[in-house]
């Protein structure tokens, strides 16, 4: 009964887009408020169904409901709770369900906040927010219903892919997908105002917030992905340059680039059409993302199951809204007004110096995803680019990047005085300098691209620092005047440095665990003792453990260090009866110097006996990655609470009296 | 210059779309590792020795007209799946006593003979592919990759991947049987 609630649910979500997406749109162009305000009801209208479909689905996993195809294929009725409800978004049909949700979610969120918006952006946009429902929820109806109904019922369901049931990757889709979807409303406000044919900087302003929050959850859920390969799948990497990596990293880059570029927009009345069309952009690559993870084009590891006639229907609905979008701005783009001028050497020098690495690093990834794809429609010819290419396309790229971001804050908007900023960093220079030559020195053979990223993280920890402490005047004011100043900065201010600071602290991460790396694979038998990294590590031989849905061979691992004991590493093998698979749950020793990481994998019948393939890695600083993404997420939250922008806010009162100028940001 | 700059998004993307639509063609699966080479004759090739080891070097002529089927085995020093199923790979051929080609992908024959030295040397003939264009002949996309080929030279079996774990040794022995079972001709 309730997987039917569901089922009318969306049907009815397919009616009530169908109004959403075209009676607003007849009320803008001819001034009816009425139909305008269709477009705010419409919306919340659409979110409510869409729960109510997401819930009932839900409802039917909680319950393990095997009448419901969905629940038999990922649901198992010994899997715990969490997972239960995790497998609703498990499947390809359910992270649909999800998808449309979310893109309600943004929907209502502009209908509900978005008072301080003019009335005919908001009804367009909600418009354009109609239509991208439209097409997914015509899609999930048409070929993929969550709620398809399996009569007779079998007596238990095939389980959830145990490499998914973690708590890592329960909560990664859900964050992911509000980071992807989340672009939608950005893409909305974009050619809303190419239909509207005015962009100005109070429209940078309205979309500014709408980006913060989906990026802020992208970073998130790219962050958790990636914890989650790294303790999961045992290979001891915490990025591998998958397609399907790709897809949802592209989005994050051109979205980072957004963000910038929405502030000259909005401040300077400069890049307009630029800012337009990486939000058009953006979110196409969300939405391509989308097509490459179910459509099987490519080959991954974790693409969803493959079926060409979604495939093909996921390409019709790409090609209109992104064609369509992208023909829309051919269009309009031309008529809208350059902005601000500005010298070379400026801020908005800086930020367009960002946003053009960015978006040739996110071209290149694109054209190293693709490039399979090119070469094998060319010639046939079947292969694969992996991490070589793009360690030497993407990160020599984005070196410059950290340049510039350390160097950019301090620049003020128009024309900024090259030989006073030289002035105020040439000890940093210096510094820097000095440590190059030195590491130079010591490490003639090392990595040289590694050796050059560390420095470069290094400068913009200590560039980024060194500007908020100039902007507070710390230790150059008493104390109470720096708190006082530091109080009165804007929120926005505060979340740069953060965030900034977070990719220095990711970029030692990155170097770390990538450059200075140590990796052992042996066979091991109790007794076995495997040196790496200082440590000694002893194999203690293996357990059988019984777990709810699996049984585990669970390996006991005695660590010491010059004869100290560290710890006791317990890396397991788990098999999963039902799913008929097994997964590798690694031990790990957490430390900021580094994470000693252990995993075992049964041994090959051939060596025999109790010998077991036992993996041991070092891998140097890679704790600076996740502590990195979570200042990324706070400085991003920081700026999200900044009054100017926070979403729905009202006029700031008369009785908080505005906080002193604020050098030009 | 502005009004045609503003057209090329929507260029790229229909270029783009191009290649999606043929990407989608029901017969085309992407996971297929081309296994053109299966049931083809072994590729034309004829590889040095690694400097520095007595093992022979490896040449198309080792493989065809044999009097009993072979395995030939990709692996590298610097591949660490190598390290691990060397041992493995090494009892398989001690076992079945079948002849263990190897061809060393890549590698500094340095680098390749103090690995051998290391952990023994379980190969018949070893070529060394210092340039990796023997690899692309045998459509190796990743070490280890493990070949299985018959008395008259065709590969009947490949693998991609370590032979650490049951199930692969086990197909590798089931290919190595079917290999020797099949007459000429058949």
């Amino acid at each position: 009964m309730i997987p039917e609630i569901g089922q009318i649910a969306l049907a009815l979500a397919l009616c009530v887009a169908v109004l959403q997406s075209t009676l607003p749109l007849v009320g803008a162009s001819r001034g009816n408020l009425l139909f305008m305000h269709v477009g705010q009801s419409t919306a919340i209208g659409q979110f409510v169904l869409c729960a109510i479909a997401f819930a009932s689905l839900m409802w039917a996993f909680v319950v393990s409901d095997f009448t419901v195809l969905n629940v038999v294929q990922n649901s198992n009725s010994l899997k715990p709770m969490i997972y239960k409800v995790s497998a609703t978004w498990g499947s390809h049909e359910g992270s649909l369900l999800l998808w449309t949700l979310i893109l309600a979610l943004f929907g209502a969120g502009v209908a509900v906040f978005g008072a301080n918006i003019p009335i005919t952006l908001r009804a367009r946009t909600l418009a354009v927010q109609g239509w991208i429902s439209l097409g997914f929820l015509s899609f999930m109806l048409l070929t993929s219903n969550p709620f398809e109904r399996m009569i007779p019922p079998p007596l238990d369901g095939n389980d959830l892919n145990p490499l998914l049931q973690d708590i890592g990757l329960a909560l990664h889709p859900p964050l992911l997908y509000v980071g992807y979807v989340g672009f939608s409303i950005v893409f909305s406000f974009a050619v809303a105002a190419l239909i509207e044919g005015r962009v100005d900087a109070a429209w940078a302003r309205w979309v500014r917030p709408w980006t913060l929050a989906a990026w802020i959850a992208l970073t998130g859920g790219i962050a958790l992905g990636s914890w989650w390969a790294y303790y999961e799948l045992g290979w001891g990497g915490w990025w591998f340059w998958d397609p399907v990596e790709n897809v949802s990293f592209m989005p994050w880059l051109l979205g980072t680039a957004l963000l910038h570029s929405a502030i000259v927009t909005e401040k300077r009345g400069a890049f307009k059409s630029w800012t337009i069309l990486l939000a058009i952009l953006t979110f196409s690559l969300s939405l391509f993302g989308t097509f490459i993870v179910r459509s099987g084009l490519l080959t991954s590891v974790h693409a969803f199951a493959v079926d060409p006639e979604r495939g093909i229907y996921i390409l019709i609905l790409l090609g209109l809204s992104i064609g369509g979008s992208l023909a829309l701005y051919a269009w309009r783009a031309p008529a809208m007004e350059g902005g601000g001028l500005f010298q070379p050497v400026s801020r908005e020098g800086g930020l367009l110096m960002n946003n053009l690495l960015l978006a040739v690093g996110t071209g290149t990834i694109l054209f190293g995803t693709l490039y399979p794809l090119f070469l094998e429609a060319m010639t046939g010819a079947k292969i694969s680019v992996g991490p070589p290419f793009f360690n030497l396309s993407f990160v020599p790229l984005m070196l410059p990047l950290l340049f510039v971001m350390g160097t950019g804050p301090f620049l003020s908007w128009k024309r900024a005085d090259l030989s006073a900023l030289v002035q105020k960093l040439r000890w940093l220079m210096v510094l820097t300098a000095v440590a190059a030559l030195g590491i130079w020195y010591l490490q003639t053979n090392g990595p040289v691209l590694a050796v050059l990223a560390f420095l470069l993280g290094g400068w913009l920890l200590i560039a980024t620092a060194m500007e908020w402490a100039q902007r507070v005047k710390l230790f150059s004011a008493p104390f109470a005047e720096s708190w006082r100043r530091a109080k009165g900065l804007p929120r926005a201010t505060h979340g740069m440095t953060l965030a900034h600071l977070g990719l220095a602290i990711c970029v030692f991460g990155f170097v770390g665990s990538s450059a200075w790396k140590e990796d052992v694979v042996t066979f091991a038998s109790t007794g076995t003792i495997v040196e790496i990294a200082g440590f000694d590590v002893r194999f203690d031989g293996v357990q059988r453990v019984q777990g709810p849905n699996y049984v585990a061979a669970r390996a006991s691992l005695h660590v010491t260090r010059n004869g100290a004991f560290v710890t006791v590493l317990y890396p397991e093998r788990r098999t999963y009866p039902v799913a008929r698979q097994a997964t590798t749950e690694s031990a790990i020793r957490h430390t900021l110097a580094g994470d000693l990481y252990a995993s075992v994998a049964e041994p090959a019948a051939e060596t025999g006996g109790d010998v077991w393939t036992l993996r041991i890695i070092y891998e140097p600083l890679v704790n600076f990655i996740w502590i990195g993404a979570a200042f990324l997420v706070l400085g991003g939250c920081m700026s999200l609470s900044d009054r100017r922008l926070r979403v729905g806010a009202p006029r700031r009162s008369r009785t908080n009296p505005a906080p002193q100028a604020t050098p030009a940001e | 210059m502005r009004r045609v700059l503003v057209f090329l998004p929507l260029l790229i993307v229909a270029v783009l779309g191009g290649f999606f639509v043929w990407g989608l063609n029901g017969d085309r699966d992407p996971n297929a590792i081309p296994s053109a080479l299966v049931s083809r004759l072994a590729p034309a090739f004829d590889l040095a020795p690694i400097d520095g080891i007595d093992t022979p070097g490896l040449s198309q002529a080792d493989l065809i007209g044999q009097s009993d089927a072979s395995v030939v085995n990709v692996f590298a020093s610097w591949c660490v799946p190598c390290r691990a199923e060397h041992p493995v790979l090494t009892r398989f051929a001690r076992e079945e006593g079948v002849a263990l080609m190897g061809i060393n992908y890549k590698d500094r024959a340095e680098d390749a003979a103090g690995w051998l030295r290391e952990l023994g040397n379980p190969y018949d003939r070893i070529g060394h592919d210092f340039t990796g264009r023997t690899g692309i002949d045998w459509g190796v996309t990743g070490v280890p990759e493990t070949f299985v080929i018959d008395a008259q030279g065709r590969i009947t079996f490949r693998f991609a991947g370590p032979l650490v774990t049951e199930q692969a040794v086990g197909n590798l022995r089931d290919a190595l049987i079917t290999a020797r079972g099949v007459e000429p001709g058949s």
